[in-house]
């Protein structure tokens, strides 16, 4: 067994990615995601690795794009404003189908915002972000080992389904210290990278990596192909974490930082009787949709906490049974507003009292 | 009987789209010859840009990374990093690599990226449909500078080839032209040698090349190879900016 280790969230991350195989890796400093590119530029001359501090984010995705394109597994992190940056290139990857990590530590917005955790990112994340109705994989860690274990899964899946990836975490994961075991490389069953660019040789086929597609019904049978591959996704790697579901009347929903303050609080609930479960998605793209379908056929309530003022309720909405209960509390991001233990405790002792019976619409 | 002209190999028997008089296709084929001369084809990989020469993998029968508009010299730092043997060169127009890629671009330079840059300067955005580039020179009409391009609000046209030059990374830095047969033989040694420097390992080399866009310019392909000549040339002088190792 691995020997654990005492680490940063953030420095979990850069580990997992010199684990997956990632040689290549191209940022832009940004506060709270600064410890991954100061462990790679450190790690990767003796790795053979290629460390480039570029000149913006907006170069920086790019030759993760270039990089990508040619194959080799590539990262790249920022945070807030830097990955509006990236969203033109990472627009670009999904239209040329090319893989590539991309993390993103949450920090405050709008504009400068701030740099203290939050997930009002939710809807940049888990809607493409960029230009042209595509989407990418988003994983949520809410623990160092999960920023681990996840950046890895993120490696594996952009190369499986050709999509970038992204592990969107906060401030709080990333910079947080927890023990971890830094597990090897899962065995993963790869594609081969067939439509990488390599140099044409004399009897072989041109290969060129672009997202243009002015062909007649090219761009059309392009969109039904990724809504087909999005649908594989949610059905075959939709991932979430259950605690004390089964015989729950409410369960709380959370993913992140927000998701493990919440399990403090159900697990203060559950010592005093209360029939309180967790339902921690852990990909947000693909939402576990089916999980708060069968969950919802049980219980009587959701209590939806977010760090914003609420964006993943919209997916739990659409998942839910018809006329589920969704109560929310929400604590959009700024200094001192993390939510405590007690406050949510608060919360699911209101959430239990009042069953209103309305619809999930008229609630919020 | 012997053949004493014929299609480089790099460049596939096609049409192109290029307007009449558009001086893209003649940069095209002189790239071309580059790689056939240094037998670089088969391990080279292109990296297009957006603009009239968008279709770059139409032409060349190599491979090619499309780019997001102005970011092709980062796109192609990621292809070098990724495949150091392979023979990596950018394609880019006036607007793509001096307005929005001038920071890319730059940074390329400076790091001496082993690539090689085309820099397609036809003082216009072709493909949008002839607005103000930042090569545009002064006084020219354009349909965004409808009364001629004002120094004082839209400041002067840039030179890319001089300013590129004055960076310690960039080890080659020429600017030529295709109008006359004296320019278009120097043009191709000058493509030649920036390959040779890649080829080599010896570090970024750039070359711009002035080209006409009748199309944009109101004119005919003659006429406006005559502007090459009579009002390009004089604020963009061809020649040799830098050349670290006297290849
Ligand atoms: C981000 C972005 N902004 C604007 C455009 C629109 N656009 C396409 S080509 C182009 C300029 C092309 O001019 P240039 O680079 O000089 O190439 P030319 O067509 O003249 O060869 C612009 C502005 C775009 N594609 N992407
Ligand atoms: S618009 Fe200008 S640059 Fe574009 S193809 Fe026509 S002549 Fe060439
Ligand atoms: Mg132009």
């Amino acid at each position: 067994m691995q020997a654990r280790k005492f680490v940063k969230g953030n420095e979990a991350v850069a580990m997992a990615a010199i684990e997956a195989g990632c040689r290549h890796y191209f940022g832009y400093p940004i506060t709270p995601q600064s410890d991954i590119p100061e462990y790679l530029a450190r790690e990767f001359p003796a790795l053979g690795g290629e460390f480039i501090q570029a000149e913006s984010e907006i170069a920086s995705i790019n030759m993760l794009l270039g990089a990508s394109a040619c194959g080799v597994r590539a990262m790249t992190s920022s945070s807030g404003p830097g990955i509006s940056l990236k969203q033109e290139g990472i627009s670009y990857m999904a239209g040329s189908e090319l893989p590539g990590v991309i993390v993103d530590i949450c920090r405050q917005g709008p504009g400068l915002g701030g740099i203290d955790a939050s997930q009002a990112d939710y809807f940049q994340a888990t809607r493409g972000g960029g230009h042209g109705g595509y989407r990418i994989i988003v994983l949520a860690p809410a623990s160092v080992q999960e920023m681990y274990d996840l950046t890895m899964l993120a490696f594996d899946l952009s190369d499986i389904y050709r999509m970038p990836a992204m592990v969107f975490a906060d401030a709080v994961i990333g910079q947080m210290k927890e023990a971890i075991i830094p597990n090897p490389r899962p065995a993963a069953t790869l594609p081969a990278k067939d439509w990488v660019v390599r140099g044409r040789k004399e009897g072989t086929e041109q290969r060129v990596v672009k997202s243009l597609k002015l062909g007649d019904g090219e761009m059309e049978a392009f969109h039904w192909q990724m809504h087909e591959r999005y649908h594989e996704l949610q059905e075959k790697e939709s991932r979430w974490e259950e605690f004390e579901t089964a015989d729950a009347t409410l369960v709380v929903t959370a993913f992140g930082s927000a998701a493990r303050i919440a399990k403090s609080a159900v697990m203060a609930a559950r010592e005093a009787g209360m029939k309180v479960g967790l339902l921690r998605p852990i990909t947000l793209f693909p939402f576990p949709a089916k999980a708060y379908h069968d969950l919802t056929g049980r219980c009587r309530k959701i209590l939806d906490i977010e760090l914003s003022t609420g964006q993943m309720i919209d997916d739990v909405r659409l998942s839910v049974q018809p006329g589920t209960e969704i109560d929310f509390y929400g604590r959009p991001p700024g200094a001192g507003s993390l939510p405590t233990p007690e406050e949510i405790f608060e919360q699911i002792k209101n959430a239990l009292l009042i069953f209103t019976n309305l619809s999930p619409f008229t609630r919020f | 009987m012997q053949q004493v002209f014929k299609r480089p190999a790099s460049l596939m028997d096609v049409q192109t789209h290029f307007c009449p008089g558009c001086q893209h296709g003649t940069i095209h084929r002189i790239v071309a010859e580059a790689l056939d001369e240094h037998g670089l084809r088969d391990r080279t990989i292109g990296c297009a840009s957006v603009g009239c020469s968008v279709f770059l993998y139409s032409y060349f029968d190599i491979d090619v990374v499309e780019s997001p508009h102005g970011r092709a010299s980062a796109v192609a730092t990621g292809v070098k990093r990724a495949r150091p043997e392979s023979i990596v060169f950018t394609y880019q127009g006036d607007g793509d690599l001096a307005a929005i890629g001038t920071s890319e671009i730059i940074h390329a330079a400076n790091r001496g990226e082993d690539i090689t840059v085309i820099f397609v300067n036809n003082t216009t955005y072709g493909m949008t449909g002839g607005q103000m580039a930042p090569t545009t020179l002064v006084g020219q009409k354009t349909s965004t500078t409808p009364y001629g391009r004002n120094q004082s609000k839209d400041g002067a046209p840039l030179k890319m080839a001089e300013l590129l030059s004055n960076l310690d990374g960039v080890a080659f830095s020429a600017r030529v032209a295709v109008n006359d047969p004296r320019n278009l033989i120097d043009a191709r040694k000058q493509i030649s040698r920036a390959f040779r420097y890649q080829a080599e390992g010896k570090g970024f080399s750039f070359i711009e090349a002035l080209s006409a866009c009748p199309t944009n310019w109101g004119m005919n392909p003659l006429q406006a190879n005559a502007r090459v000549g009579a009002e390009l040339i004089p604020y963009f002088p061809v020649g040799v900016f830098k050349n670290v190792h006297n290849l």
